[in-house]
C-alpha cells in the first residue's frame, strides 16, 4: 500500500506543478487541483498508514492520529473555495483582455 | 473574563464587525463606512493596552476550550506580537478612513474584507501554532485576494491573478511543510516542536531541513525576497490606494513569520539545525535590496517606486533577521514599524500625485472631456508635496527621521566580517533610492501637467482631499513619535529581541501555564 500511496502522491505533484507552469489560466487552475490533491493525501499520510485502527478513542486500543484529518478538512476546504476563486478571476481576466494567457497579453 | 481573555478581542471586533458589515444591506453606505470606521478605531486601545500588558515581560497565553498547550490550539502575546498588533491598528485607521473617502465605493463589501483582512492579520501575530498560523495566512490572504482586485480593471485583475495563483501555490508547500514537520515531531505547536526537534535523530534530519527550507521560502514569497518578488511591483501599483496602505504591511507579516520561526522553532540552540538558512537568507536578502533599489531607478510613478521602496525594506528587514544577533533583531524591530508607516503613507500620497489616477468615485470627481479639459496643475499640491517629501526621507533613511535610525541601528549591528558586503550594500542601495526618488517626486510634484478633474460639488471634494491628506499626516506622526521617543522605543525593542533569544522563558509559558480554573471561566 505504501508504494502505491507514495506513487500517486508523486504522480499528482509532478503533474500538478508541471500544468502550473504552464501559461494558459485552464492548465493552470487544473494543475493547483492536482497539487492541492496530493497535499491533501499527503497530509493523511503524515498520521502513518495504518489500518483496522478505530477513528475515536477506544479502551486498551490504538486509535487512529486524529489531527492529520482535522488539517485535511481544512485544506480541502480552504482549498476548494480559492479553486472556485481562482477560476471566476481568470474568467474575469479573459473577459478583460480577450485571452486566457496569464499575462492577460497574447505572447507569440 | 480574565486579562488574557482580552488576547481575543483583535481577532472578535474585526470578525463580528466584518460579519455584520457583510449581512448589511449593501445601499447603507453610511453605516458600512461608520461600522468599519468604529471598528477599526477600536482596535487602536485594544492594541496599546495589550501592548502594555506585554511590555511588562509576561507572555499571556489563551488555551481554546481549555485544552493545554501541546494538544490544544493556544493564543500568545508577548512583545514581538502585540508590537505588531498595534502596528496594524494603526494602519487600519488610517487606510479605512481613507478609503471612506471614496476608495470604499468603487465596489461591494470593500468594509467587510478589510475587516476580515485585519482579523487574519491579528491572527497571524496572535497564533502560537503551526497550523494556526497557516489558517490565519489563508484568511488574510483570501481577503488580500478580493481586495487587490478591488475596483477592478485590467490593471488590477492580471496582476491580481499571478497574485493569486503564487500565493495558492505557496500554501500547498506551507501545508507540506507543516506535514512534514508535523509526521517528524508528532506535535503542531511552535514552542514544543522547537523542543521536540532538539532530539531529532541523525536519519530524519534531511528531512527536517527540508521541510524548514520549505517553510522559509513560503515565508519569503509572502515578504517578496529576491527570487519570489515578481507578484509584488505590479500587483501593489494596480491596488488602490487605501488597499496598498493596508498592504504594506503583508510583507513584513512574512518577515515576522520568518522571525518567529527562527527564534522558535530553529533557532541557534536548536543543535543541527541551527542556523540552516542563515547563508541563504543573508545572500538573498542583500540580492533584494540591491534588486528593490535598481527597480526604483526604473519607476515613473510614485506608487511604482514606493512599491520597490517595500521590496528595498524587506531585504534589509531580512539580512537584519538572518543575522540572529541581538542588536540585529532589535534594529530590525525599530526599523519595521517606521518603513511600514511611511511606505502606507507614500501610497496614500501617490493616489493623489500620479498623473493616471482612476475617476476616484464618479458622484464627485470626473474627468473633463476634451471641451473643458484644459491641462493644468491641480491646485494645492504644496501639501501633498511636502509630505510625499517627509515620507521620502524617511524611507530612504536620511536624517532626521525614523528611516536613518533604523538604518544606522542596522548598520552598527552589521559590524564584523559581514560588514564589506552589508554596507556596501545598505548604503548604496540607499543612494540609489535617493536618485529615483528625487527623480520621480520632482517629475511627479513640480513639472508634471495635471489634467484637471472637473468636481461636481467642490467643496465636498475639498473635505474628502483634507482627510486624506489627514489620514497620510497621521501615519507620518507615527514615524515622527519613533524619532522623537527614540529611547522608549528602543528600550522596548531591546526588550523584545531579549524576549525573542529567550527561548526557555518562552516554552515555559506556553507549555507550562496551568489549565484555567472552572471558577475562572
Amino acid at each position: 500500500m505504501e508504494a502505491a500511496f507514495t506513487l500517486t502522491i508523486g504522480v499528482l505533484t509532478a503533474c500538478g506543478l508541471f500544468l502550473l507552469l504552464r501559461a494558459r489560466t485552464f492548465t493552470v487552475v487544473l494543475g493547483l487541483t492536482l497539487l492541492s490533491y496530493a497535499v491533501t493525501l499527503f497530509l493523511l499520510s503524515m498520521g502513518r498508514l495504518v489500518t483496522g485502527r478505530p477513528p475515536v478513542i477506544v479502551e486498551g486500543a490504538q486509535y487512529a492520529d486524529p489531527v492529520p484529518q482535522a488539517l485535511v478538512l481544512t485544506a480541502i476546504v480552504i482549498s476548494f473555495a480559492m479553486t472556485a476563486f481562482a477560476i471566476v478571476l481568470s474568467l474575469r481576466s479573459l473577459g478583460l483582455s480577450g485571452t486566457d494567457h496569464v499575462d492577460g497579453v497574447e505572447r507569440p | 473574563m480574565t486579562v488574557t481573555h482580552a488576547l481575543l478581542l483583535p481577532l472578535l471586533v474585526p470578525m463580528f464587525a466584518g460579519a455584520w458589515l457583510a449581512m448589511m444591506p449593501a445601499r447603507r453606505q453610511r453605516w458600512q463606512r461608520s461600522v468599519s470606521v468604529g471598528a477599526s478605531l477600536a482596535l487602536l486601545p485594544i492594541a496599546v493596552g495589550l501592548l502594555c500588558v506585554a511590555d511588562t515581560g509576561a507572555i499571556p497565553v489563551v488555551a481554546m476550550g481549555n485544552w493545554p498547550a501541546p494538544f490544544g490550539i493556544v493564543l500568545q502575546l508577548d512583545r514581538l506580537g502585540a508590537l505588531m498588533l498595534v502596528l496594524t491598528a494603526v494602519l487600519a485607521v488610517a487606510a479605512s478612513v481613507h478609503a471612506s473617502c471614496g476608495d470604499a465605493r468603487l465596489g461591494r463589501h470593500f468594509d467587510a474584507l478589510f475587516q476580515f483582512q485585519l482579523m487574519g492579520l491579528n491572527g497571524a501575530f496572535l497564533a502560537g501554532d503551526l497550523f494556526n498560523l497557516f489558517v490565519f495566512f489563508e484568511i488574510l490572504l483570501i481577503a488580500s485576494y478580493a481586495l487587490l482586485v478591488h475596483g477592478g480593471g485590467p490593471r488590477r485583475i492580471v496582476p491580481g491573478l499571478h497574485y493569486v495563483l503564487i500565493n495558492l501555490a505557496g500554501s500547498s508547500f506551507f501545508l507540506i511543510a507543516i506535514g512534514i514537520l508535523y509526521g517528524l515531531t508528532g506535535t503542531l505547536n511552535m514552542a514544543d516542536m522547537g523542543v521536540r526537534l532538539q532530539g531529532l535523530d541523525a536519519s530524519s534530519l534531511p528531512l527536517a531541513i527540508a521541510a524548514g527550507v520549505m517553510l522559509q521560502l513560503v515565508f519569503l514569497l509572502k515578504a517578496a525576497a529576491f527570487p519570489l518578488y515578481f507578484w509584488l511591483p505590479r500587483a501593489y501599483a494596480g491596488a488602490t490606494p487605501s488597499v496598498a496602505a493596508l498592504f504594506a504591511i503583508m510583507t513584513k507579516v512574512g518577515v515576522y513569520a520568518v522571525l518567529r520561526t527562527q527564534a522558535l522553532i530553529f533557532n541557534l540552540d536548536a543543535g543541527p539545525l541551527a542556523g540552516f538558512m542563515h547563508d541563504w537568507l543573508w545572500w538573498l536578502a542583500l540580492l533584494t535590496m540591491v534588486i528593490g533599489a535598481v527597480g526604483a531607478l526604473a519607476a515613473h510613478e510614485v506608487r511604482v517606486l514606493t512599491g520597490y521602496l517595500v521590496l528595498t525594506s524587506v531585504g534589509l528587514l531580512l539580512a537584519g533577521t538572518s543575522l540572529q544577533t541581538y542588536e540585529a533583531w532589535a534594529a530590525v524591530l525599530y526599523y519595521l514599524p517606521s518603513t511600514t508607516l511611511c511606505t502606507a503613507a507614500l501610497f496614500l500620497l501617490a493616489g493623489a500625485l500620479d498623473t493616471r489616477h482612476d475617476p476616484v468615485d464618479p458622484a464627485l470627481e470626473r474627468p473633463v472631456g476634451k471641451a473643458g479639459g484644459r491641462v493644468v496643475r491641480r491646485p494645492g499640491m504644496r501639501l501633498e508635496g511636502a509630505l510625499f517629501l517627509v515620507a521620502i526621507v524617511t524611507a530612504i533613511g536620511l536624517p532626521p527621521m525614523s528611516g536613518f535610525l533604523g538604518k544606522a541601528m542596522m548598520l552598527r549591528a552589521t559590524m564584523g566580517p559581514s560588514a564589506a558586503a552589508a554596507w556596501s550594500v545598505i548604503l548604496g542601495s540607499s543612494l540609489l533610492l535617493l536618485i529615483a526618488a528625487s527623480r520621480t517626486g520632482s517629475r511627479q510634484v513640480w513639472s508634471a501637467p495635471y489634467v484637471r478633474h472637473g468636481v461636481r460639488s467642490p467643496r465636498r471634494g475639498v473635505v474628502l482631499r483634507r482627510w486624506k491628506l489627514t489620514c497620510a499626516m497621521f501615519l507620518l506622526a507615527g514615524n515622527v513619535a519613533l524619532v522623537l521617543f527614540a529611547a522608549p522605543v528602543e528600550r522596548y525593542v531591546d526588550a523584545t529581541a531579549g524576549q525573542l533569544s529567550d527561548v526557555a522563558a518562552y516554552r515555559e509559558a506556553v507549555l507550562h501555564t496551568p489549565p484555567a480554573k472552572e471558577a475562572d471561566r
